[in-house]
């Protein structure tokens, strides 16, 4: 059990982290998303005790993380797979791990396997693997002290799609075993299959959370008409808010029904109308981290 | 769940034996090309420092008190990089973000690599101590000269002043830089360019011995065998709070309060 207050940090004039409140439930895979440097490094830095925050608090089975004795075998965490020394061996980094933590060495070996690094792979120094390969070493840390709690930043960054279903499919069960994952990325897509609940960040701010059926039930309607631009007008004329997403195609804050009658009024032929699900998900993420993100949104 | 008060004394779990955590920084040191080498390093220039005194050194020269401070004087420069490493790896290379959510106590953390790195001094100062002592034994069978003990309950001593002191010196070195090559230099240049400055700065040679390290430490290096004054302790004292203590405190600090990324 995840349980972060009103975490806030502050370097200077800059707020990183803005009085960020959610928690993560045993049992579920909760996704931290949000578009690059909108704080999601830095808050989990924080529930890890690397970063001091500015205020607010950060529990894990209702304690301050350093108040966890060993807490390796009760929190599996990931920050940066790429912070290893490049000098060692992948297998001696998790012996290291395994020592620290008090377990068998046999539990490296299981691990390896678990994240399906090769015997000859794991012989070899940290320097010469690839991004994937330095993310399954992360997770097979992760997972070394069988902890009951998952916190992971990026995870699949790196992994091939072959990599990601694995990491899912690994997380899924998990979760289903009454395990808690908090894992983070900025791609919703990778994020919408796996995740039970969802919480968006955007500069440092919580644009929205709650469950992925709850988001995807107001992700609107798609809709798609033969003349798009007596659909506009039509949708417009009923007050409904839509954005456009290509050519013929609309997302439109309403139910189907709404969208519907606008168009029959407005006699306006449709060849799709259904709900927007992850399209309409993408769009809500896009627009809530809109003013945000980097990039200007194309309308 | 928001019933649950947060207590600051409330603790889950029991905490890592201290020994468990001296004992994975002792192998941390050792499980890396840079670590292995700068180990064998250390063995190897003791061993060619004492090799070629034996060598090359006139009978009456040889005997344990000169072999010993003459093996020590290049380990000495040796041993300091070994506490900058373990310090400054965990930053450079970025392990530090592993090391410290599996034990979050930085202070336990750090105490443990000062425990590992002066265990692995120790060593080394005896492995010093066996071969001056070998090689005195030898170079008694060869010449009558040779293979005096003359004084080596003070050599001991001295050597593993100076020795535990360079260390601990580069500990602190390390910790307040948390990054490897300007702590490694800094800690060459910066004793060095005290000497220099203490020279030739006129109103400063008679504060010499109060300020700079290598001029309070000198009587530890007497081939003669003459007693170290208690005045000189008292400088090796004054001088090691410049050097060891008040930026080891100042480093620990820094460890304590800094943000991993």
């Amino acid at each position: 059990m995840i349980e972060v207050r009103e975490l806030t940090k502050r370097y200077g004039d800059f707020i990183a982290v803005d009085r960020v409140s959610f928690s993560a439930r045993p049992g579920t895979v909760t996704g931290f998303l949000g578009p690059n440097g909108a704080g999601k490094s830095t808050t989990m830095r924080m529930m890890c005790g690397l970063t001091p925050p500015t205020s607010g608090t950060s529990t894990i089975f209702g304690v301050p993380y350093a108040s966890i004795g060993n807490p390796g075998t009760r929190v599996g965490i990931l920050l940066d797979a790429s912070a290893q020394h490049a000098g060692r061996t992948g297998r001696e980094i998790l012996t290291l791990g395994a020592l620290v933590m008090g377990l068998p060495t046999e539990r490296v070996d299981e691990m390896l396997e678990v994240v399906a690094l090769t015997p000859t792979e794991a012989k070899r120094r940290v320097a010469n693997y690839s991004l994937g390969m330095r993310q399954r070493l992360g997770i097979a840390h992760a997972l070394l002290g069988a902890p009951e709690v998952l916190v992971l930043d990026e995870p699949a960054n790196g992994l091939d799609p072959m990599g990601i279903r694995w990491m899912r499919g690994l997380l899924r069960g998990f979760a289903e075993q009454g395990g808690t994952v908090l894992l983070s990325s900025h791609l919703l897509h990778e994020i919408e299959v796996i995740a039970d609940e969802l919480v968006v960040i955007g500069r440092g701010k919580i644009v929205a959370q709650g469950s992925k059926t709850d988001m995807l039930a107001n992700a609107g309607t798609l809709v798609r008409g033969l003349d798009p631009e007596a659909l506009g007008t039509a949708i417009m004329a009923a007050s409904l808010a839509a954005t456009r997403r290509d050519e013929n195609t609309f997302i439109v804050d309403g139910t189907a029904e709404q969208v519907g009658r606008a168009a029959a009024m407005a006699g306006v032929v449709l060849v799709e109308l259904r709900p927007a699900d992850s399209e309409g998900l993408e769009e809500v993420f896009m627009q809530l981290t809109a003013e945000d993100s980097r990039e200007a949104v194309t309308p | 769940m928001s019933a649950t008060t947060i207590s600051t004394n409330a603790r889950v779990g029991t905490p890592i034996p201290f020994s468990r955590l001296v004992k994975v920084e002792l192998r941390k040191t050792t499980d890396t090309r840079a670590g292995r080498w700068l180990l064998i390093a250390i063995g190897a220039i003791t061993f060619i420092a004492i090799a070629l005194f034996v060598a090359f050194a006139k009978a009456e020269d040889l005997k344990f008190r000169t072999l010993v401070l003459v093996a020590g004087t290049p380990q000495g420069f040796l041993l300091p990089v070994l506490g900058i490493l373990a310090i400054t790896s965990e930053w450079s290379q970025r392990t530090g973000l592993t090391t410290f959510t599996l034990e979050p106590s930085r202070q336990r953390v750090l105490t443990s690599k000062i425990v590992a790195v002066l265990l692995l001094g120790f060593g080394a100062i005896l492995f010093m101590l066996t071969l001056a002592a070998l090689a005195n034994v030898i170079g008694g069978t060869l010449t009558d000269e040779a293979g005096s003990w003359a004084g080596n309950a003070a050599v001991i001593r001295n050597v593993f002043v100076l020795q535990i002191l360079g260390l601990l010196g580069g500990l602190a070195f390390g910790t307040i830089l948390l990054n490897s090559a300007p702590a490694i230099v800094l800690s060459f240049i910066a004793p060095t360019l005290m000497g220099v400055v203490v020279n030739i700065v006129p109103g400063l040679s008679g504060a010499a011995p109060w300020i700079d390290a290598g001029t309070a430490q000198g009587p530890l290096f007497d081939f003669d065998g003459s007693e170290v004054t208690w005045e000189a302790w008292g400088q090796i004292l004054v001088t090691s709070f410049w050097w060891v203590w008040i930026p080891l405190a100042a480093g620990t600090y820094r460890v304590l309060r800094t943000e991993l990324k």
